[in-house]
């Protein structure tokens, strides 16, 4: 049960993009066709997982048994960084076909701050390892969907008469705060 | 060779001409995460001022003796160094602040105005120069930091800095102190910001024509 409520706390009520901004700047980037945002979409939630058990492991093994917790930070970060590599170079030989799909992105996540993010939220709540795993699936589903929602709101504005000082950035951001305001009535469900 | 600008410039251009925020949309993240209120803002921004300056020197002086290959590597170490100092100093000094920006000081290592500057300017420039551009980038990200702070907190609670502004008669707009309120007071000014560009490149070439 509260494997459940974790997931869709981090999903709904607290979703990533939307009431944290975590992950906003390939939100802004990504979000201008379906496609690629659910690419995206999946690469994140890939790696988020990956990068939550990793950074559990270092956590909890590294860090707290030798009371380096003072390490937090350049640790993780170069942990998702090296990651990121290793999990780009994995599919390239495993899969053509799924590297082609992901593309670009996957480089482009080491930079998202989103990843951080779940690393350092799921150290400071103190979840165990499956309850970060469950953290991280939750995130990331939360974050696909934000951008995909946005996606299709914005191929939609593209046939839109935006005046013009308005046109890209500024319209996104609009449009993401009305997006934040319909994900707070999901505030209720737990 | 290319043409030297003045040092004066090196600071001027980021309070406006390659404004972070305004101009580059870059370091949205923490913009919109922290600015709920004014003081939040001005503390968010003095620590990416700090953690932007002293990353731009120290990239600056070791930019001859990085290779190329590691050189994103080698900065976000760098980086993630002074982003640890502000940490622990703000968790030592300053706890409630330090709760109220939550994960958001050490996610300083991955808002990408400071690699970008790394990146584009420090790795490339001498040291008095990077630390005029850092200096220059860092104040105009904590002006727009306050100022995005301060309209929030204005009409969110109707005080600046804690201080009352508006008087008790006026009705507070909730919006602005939840997330939503963030997205699109920074839209707004945003849009604004693009405005006033126009406006001022439409003069200009007017002048131009005028004078010719």
């Amino acid at each position: 049960m509260d494997l459940i409520i974790i997931f869709i706390g981090a999903a709904l009520i607290n979703n990533f993009v939307l009431s944290y901004f975590l992950g906003i700047c390939p939100f802004i980037g990504v979000s201008s066709k379906i496609s690629s945002a659910i690419s995206m979409g999946l690469a994140v939630i890939f790696v988020m997982t990956i990068t939550s058990i990793v950074s559990w492991l270092i956590n909890h093994l590294i860090l707290i048994p030798y009371h380096l917790e003072f390490l937090t930070i350049p640790s993780f970060i170069l942990v998702i960084a090296s990651l990121v590599q290793f999990v780009e170079m994995v599919i390239k030989k495993v899969s053509s076909a799924i590297y082609r799909a992901l593309g670009i992105f996957l480089p482009l996540i080491t930079t998202n701050c989103a990843i951080l993010g779940l690393a350092l939220f799921a150290q400071m709540r103190d979840y165990s390892l499956i309850e970060s795993i469950i953290f991280a699936l939750g995130a990331g589903s939360g974050f696909t969907l934000a951008l995909v929602i946005m996606a299709g709101i914005r191929e939609e504005l593209e046939l839109a008469n935006v005046p013009e000082p308005f046109q890209g950035a500024p319209i996104t951001l609009i449009v993401a705060g009305l997006l934040a305001l319909t994900f707070m009535g999901f505030a209720g469900i737990i | 060779m290319k043409k030297q600008v003045s040092l004066h410039y090196e600071f001027l251009k980021g309070l406006w001409e390659i404004h972070p925020i305004f101009k580059q949309a870059l370091g949205l993240c923490p913009t919109l995460a922290v600015t709920v209120s004014a003081i939040n803002g001005l503390a968010m921004g003095l620590a990416t001022t700090f953690v932007l300056i002293f990353s731009s020197v120290i990239i600056s002086s070791i930019r001859k003796i990085v290779p190329n290959q590691v050189r994103i590597a080698t900065f976000i170490l760098i980086i993630s160094t002074f982003v640890t100092i502000v940490d622990l100093v703000m968790k030592a000094k300053f706890p409630e602040l330090s709760k109220a920006l939550g994960p958001f000081i050490p996610l300083i290592v991955v808002n990408c105005l400071i690699l970008g500057r790394a990146e584009a300017f420090a790795s490339k420039n001498k040291i008095f120069r990077s630390f005029l551009d850092a200096l220059g980038n860092g104040t105009g990200f904590l002006l727009a930091l306050v100022v995005l702070g301060s309209i929030r907190e204005l009409l969110g609670t109707r005080c600046i800095f804690g201080f009352q502004i508006l008087p008790d008669g006026f009705s507070t707009w909730m919006v602005m102190i939840l997330p939503a309120g963030a997205f699109l007071t920074l839209g707004l000014l945003l849009g604004f910001a693009n405005a006033y560009t126009k406006w001022k490149k439409e003069k200009s070439e007017k002048e131009i024509l005028i004078t010719n």
